[in-house]
């Protein structure tokens, strides 16, 4: 099964309650992804020629604020780390780029979430309901997030076949299906030098992804590749950083609903997660096509 | 059969679980004297809603359905205040399912006898494999609507998407605006009489008022598929 949910904010008010929102979207999909849940959100730009990553490390007791020094005597500036249950995000005083292969480099026992000026992941195995109460999901604010319950059918429940997947710097990718072709698709992408951590198959959607956009694709031109390479079934919703985009595969096999209002846009699996939302009963609803892509941006203000 | 609000047996799910409301609901069909009029509140998107009811009882369900809601209904009539999920009316035998809303994919699929209402869209593979069953769309149906419909009566007040009717059979299709496109061996019929007066019948039905049969489209099957061919009699 798998759960998916999707919130843009149009409206500050929406800004500063978006975890709150997405928080209440993701319990009515608990039950569609009792294996694991991870949520993307887009927050709290780093300064200017800066980055942050989220950082995992299974012990709750990681020495972070060792990190973040060490960070910080290497690019500059002052540590800055903010904990949250077994991740952190680490603010850098550097392109996000560098600052993720430092981490490699350097302490190899942490994991990179994400990367970028804005994105932040979080996500771990149990009850989506439980890891949204861990890991305070109700107190975030930002432009726009993505979250993701998980019914594992292809790979092992673990942290990292968890969604969402980084896709790319500020770019992240939750999926409903499962792909039928992704051994094949995998064997080819690592040849091109993506590497893959898990034997997921939505993984390797969205190294295809990342495989794609670094080859010059933009994001509506790489998902449209999805629709000739991947063979199985899809629904997926990709986190930018200036919003989101929703792609079903040709036969849209598996289910989504969009909805927007002045106030917000919208998408889940099953209406009842949007009905959460203040002003639901009056938003314009439907069910995307399948084949196309849908996006939404922010435009600059 | 209407009863007054204030007679209904109101089950919350809130506080009541979806298997002991089935289960109650289930008992109406070998009780002397069934419960007429039933109000589910709080149902919150539930799957598998009112499903395999088989007695002629009212059941409002006062909000959001989820999955399989109605599902193999007999005699019933069921009514959702609000939107509906997937597979709403799988399998209907006979009775009335109505959704005010819209309703997710596969509305009515598979649905041998009674009258499936969607007050605003449904989306995808409406009516797939249709086998008898009424089918009354006031708003637009998506993709795939009617795929394999072998006999019954689709009505849709809006729109059709890509593909409608794809390897029809006998099931008869009325649109009132546009097609994307037709399926495999769907073809646009002239509306004769006989196809006003049903037409006229099933908008009574579903309480449409102000809509002529004239203003809609017939389609059906061209019968051109290999299916319809008698010499490939022999190959099942």
């Amino acid at each position: 099964m798998c759960g998916i949910v999707g919130l843009f904010a149009k409206t500050d008010d929406v800004q500063a309650r978006l975890g709150a929102h997405l928080a209440s979207m993701l319990l009515e999909l608990n039950d569609r992804g009792p294996d694991s849940a991870g949520v993307a959100f887009y927050r709290e730009p780093a300064p200017a020629g800066g980055s942050k990553l989220t950082l995992h490390h299974p012990d709750v007791g990681y020495d972070w604020a060792a990190l973040a020094a060490a960070a910080a005597a290497r690019f500059g500036g002052e540590p800055q780390v903010h904990r949250r249950e077994n991740h952190a995000v680490v603010v850098v005083a550097a392109p996000a780029d560098a600052a993720e292969a430092w981490v490699g480099e350097a302490h190899p026992e942490v994991r990179v979430m994400s990367a970028g000026s804005v994105i932040e992941i979080y996500k771990e195995v149990g009850l989506p309901r439980v890891f949204a109460e861990r890991f305070g999901v109700a107190e975030l604010d930002g432009s726009h997030a993505l979250g993701h319950t998980r019914m594992a059918t292809e790979s092992r429940v673990t942290t990292d076949g968890s969604h969402p997947f980084s896709t790319g710097l500020d770019l992240c990718l939750v999926h409903n299906g499962s792909l039928s072709n992704h051994n094949r698709v995998r064997k080819g992408l690592q040849r091109e030098g993506i590497v893959f951590r898990t034997e997921n198959d939505s993984e390797v959607a969205a190294g295809y992804l990342m495989w794609r956009m670094r080859e010059g694709a933009t994001l509506d031109q790489a998902l449209e590749g999805c629709l000739d390479d991947l063979d199985g079934f899809y629904t997926f919703a990709v986190g930018t950083a200036d919003g989101f985009a929703v792609l079903r595969d040709p036969i849209a096999c598996k289910p989504a609903v969009l909805a927007e209002t002045d106030e917000w846009v919208a998408m889940a699996s099953e209406y009842r997660a949007i009905a959460t939302l203040p002003g639901a009963e009056g938003a314009r609803i439907w069910e995307p096509e399948p084949a196309t892509v849908y996006s939404w941006e922010r435009v600059a203000a | 059969m209407s009863a007054t609000a204030g007679t209904a047996e109101r089950v919350d799910l809130a506080s009541t679980s979806l298997r002991e409301l089935n289960q109650r609901l289930h008992d109406q069909a070998g009780a002397g004297e069934p419960i007429r009029h039933w109000q589910i509140l709080n149902p919150s998107g539930a799957h598998a809603l009112a499903c395999g009811l088989d007695a002629p009882i009212e059941v409002e369900i006062m909000g959001h359905a989820g999955y399989y809601c109605a599902g193999m209904n007999k005699l019933a009539a069921v009514t959702v205040h609000g939107n509906a999920g997937v597979g709403l009316a799988e399998n209907i035998m006979s009775g009335v399912v109505r959704v005010t809303g819209n309703a997710s994919q596969a509305a009515a699929a598979t649905g041998r006898g009674g009258l499936v209402i969607v007050e605003g869209d449904a989306s995808a593979r409406c009516g797939i494999s249709l086998k008898g069953a009424d089918i009354v769309v006031r708003g637009s149906v998506g993709h795939m609507s009617a795929f394999m419909a072998q006999t019954g009566r689709m009505v849709v007040l809006g729109d059709a998407g890509d593909a409608l009717g794809d390897s029809l059979y006998e099931a008869r299709l009325y649109v009132r605006g546009s097609v994307r496109s037709l399926g495999a061996d769907c073809t646009e019929k002239e509306l004769r009489d006989e196809h006003r007066d049903e037409l006229a019948e099933l908008l009574a039905a579903a309480g449409v008022d102000g809509i002529e049969p004239g203003e809609f489209r017939r389609y059906g099957s061209a019968r051109n598929l290999y299916t319809f061919h008698v010499d490939n009699a022999g190959s099942y």
